[in-house]
């Protein structure tokens, strides 16, 4: 997948990306001058309090909200609308609760018109490597939390996308889920070595899981630094090295959070 | 409220006031105390009911299968007579309901054209129509299945269009993200998303199908159970009036206890599926 790119191009090329959202209120500007790239096989995640406009980037890349200026390339191709290059797993799951997970999880390969047996193999494959095999023909309300984004991933993953892009996708799971989660998601990865491009607040689970981690201003949102996290995987939150890049990022997250303490309530927490 | 106890006396204490409601009716029927033509007993009912529901000639072979002997009486007629109008009336409301509900409820372009001529049409109830199929379609079952088919023809399409426009919107955006064309989108997202909704307005709709068909039996046909109260109304016959009534509400149930089950069916994924 990463090799079938342009030599050396980046898998997602951001430029003096601008948004602004006009509402009753006015206008608000959520991001500005934003330049980001994100190379092939990279998980970057990008990381900032609630509303410092993370996941409007996110759909920006997406291609659910284009930019009002500014450039974005993913794939070598200038994006324009959603499309199956450009996964996308969402916070609430986003299943659709009338198929069963095994619907569901082909539901891609049936846009895609892989022909139905090949489509069984992949769902097989997919359901297998995510541990869902016995809970294929149950639908969403009948799964626990973790267990519908487990089923999110393996619906992206079927469509073999280049690149996935993850809106806080373990934001509304209990603290031991979302570990297992987070391992799932590496051994993924690794195996897979997509394109990861992760929205959190958590800065912990962007250490844990990160190449680079591209900390966020708050309103307008612009990159306020990013920070390369060097450190081996599995990666042990216990250790100094994590600590002390922790209490570094942390530093510049309440920086963020204290220039506008007044506007927002909540946001980053180190979880 | 907390029900104690076992079933057999949970069963008697659900059957204690309707069974002293009957026994007071017909005590006071009994005793003389009103004309049994203003309320006759129970049991008088009973036997009008039997009367009414039973074949009127002894079986003989030759004239068909005993199947179809034990439903040569009058009230199998009469039900299915208003069973097959309710549920022709209803299909041409169905069929005309949810295409158009579901085009108005997508495209906001016929949503405006079609909006309102629906709102000035729809308050109007279907039995303010009947003098007006009487003169367009005459006596019998055509004005029948035209009233019918109005009673429920508003109720699934007002649903239709709202189920539409509250389809929530992360489905719609997954489904782009998987690659799904407009056509897929509509006819594997929308349209189940909105299937609670739809489903709601199919029962509602059935209901005043049921409600429209005896009223228009009354009026503008001369068979099925609604003709037959007023017909026996016209002899005083007030225990096979009666005995009508109690045949029209079990049709009724026995709708709504099939509607009720083919929900839970088709929703069995939904997670507050009524019923």
């Amino acid at each position: 997948m990463a090799a079938a790119l342009a030599g050396g191009a980046p898998a997602i090329q951001v430029r003096g990306v601008r948004k602004v959202f006009s509402g009753s209120e006015g206008e608000v500007l959520a991001l500005d001058g934003i330049d980001l790239d994100v190379e092939p096989g990279e998980l970057v995640c990008l990381l900032g309090p609630s509303g410092c406009g993370k996941s409007t980037l996110l759909n920006a890349i997406a291609g659910f909200s284009p930019p009002t200026s500014g450039s974005i390339v993913a794939n070598g191709r200038a994006v324009t609308a959603p499309g199956p290059d450009r996964a996308m797993v969402f916070q609430e799951y986003a299943l659709f609760p009338w198929m069963t997970v095994e619907k569901n999880v082909a539901f891609g390969l049936e846009m895609a018109k892989v022909p139905a047996r090949e489509r069984r193999e992949r769902v097989d494959a997919l359901l297998a490597m995510l541990n869902l095999r016995e809970f294929r023909d149950r639908f969403p309300k009948d799964l626990s939390g973790g267990m519908r984004q487990r089923v999110a991933i393996a619906r992206v993953l079927a469509i073999d996308s280049p690149m996935l892009l993850m809106d806080e996708p373990f934001g509304a799971l209990d603290a031991l889920t979302r570990r297992n989660l987070q391992d799932e998601l590496l051994r993924i990865w690794a195996k897979l070595r997509k394109t990861i491009v992760f929205v959190t607040h958590g800065i912990e689970e962007s250490i844990y899981l990160a190449d680079r981690v591209v900390v966020m201003t708050y309103r307008p949102g612009t990159v306020k630094r990013i920070v390369p996290v060097t450190l081996p995987r599995p990666r042990d939150p216990a250790a100094p090295e994590f600590n002390a890049l922790k209490r570094e990022i942390s530093q510049m997250v309440m920086e963020e959070q204290a220039r506008h303490a007044q506007a927002e309530v909540g946001g980053a927490t180190a979880d | 409220m907390k029900t104690a106890g076992s079933s057999a006396t949970r069963l008697a204490r659900q059957l204690l006031v309707p069974a002293i409601v009957l026994l007071a009716w017909e005590g006071i029927s009994r005793a003389g105390w009103v004309s049994p033509i203003i309320l006759p007993a129970p049991s008088q009912v009973l036997v009008r009911w039997i009367d009414y529901a039973r074949p009127l000639a002894p079986y003989d072979p030759a004239e068909g299968s005993r199947l179809r002997w034990i439903f040569s009486g009058e009230l199998p007629h009469d039900a299915l007579a208003s069973l097959i109008r309710v549920a022709g009336g209803f299909a041409v409301g169905l069929v005309l309901a949810l295409p158009l509900g579901l085009l108005m409820g997508a495209k906001p372009m016929v949503y405006e054209l079609m909006n309102p001529l629906v709102q000035i049409v729809r308050p109007i109830p279907p039995i303010a129509f009947i003098p007006l199929a009487i003169l367009w379609f005459g006596l019998g079952n055509p004005p029948a299945f035209f009233l019918i088919s109005l009673g429920a023809f508003f109720p699934i399409l007002m649903n239709t269009i709202a189920g539409v426009r509250n389809v929530d919107a992360i489905y719609v955006r997954a489904a782009r993200n998987l690659g799904a064309s407009e056509w897929t989108l509509f006819w594997r997202v929308m349209v189940p998303a909105a299937m609670p909704y739809i489903l709601a307005g199919v029962r509602i709709g059935f209901g005043v199908a049921f409600i429209v068909v005896i009223v228009a039996e009354m009026i503008a046909v001369n068979s099925g159970l609604g003709y037959r109260i007023l017909e026996a109304r016209e002899y005083f016959w007030s225990d096979k009036v009666i005995a009508g009534m109690i045949s029209i509400g079990l049709a009724g149930l026995g709708i709504d206890v099939g509607m009720n089950r083919l929900n839970a069916w088709l929703l069995r994924w939904h997670r507050g599926v009524e019923g």
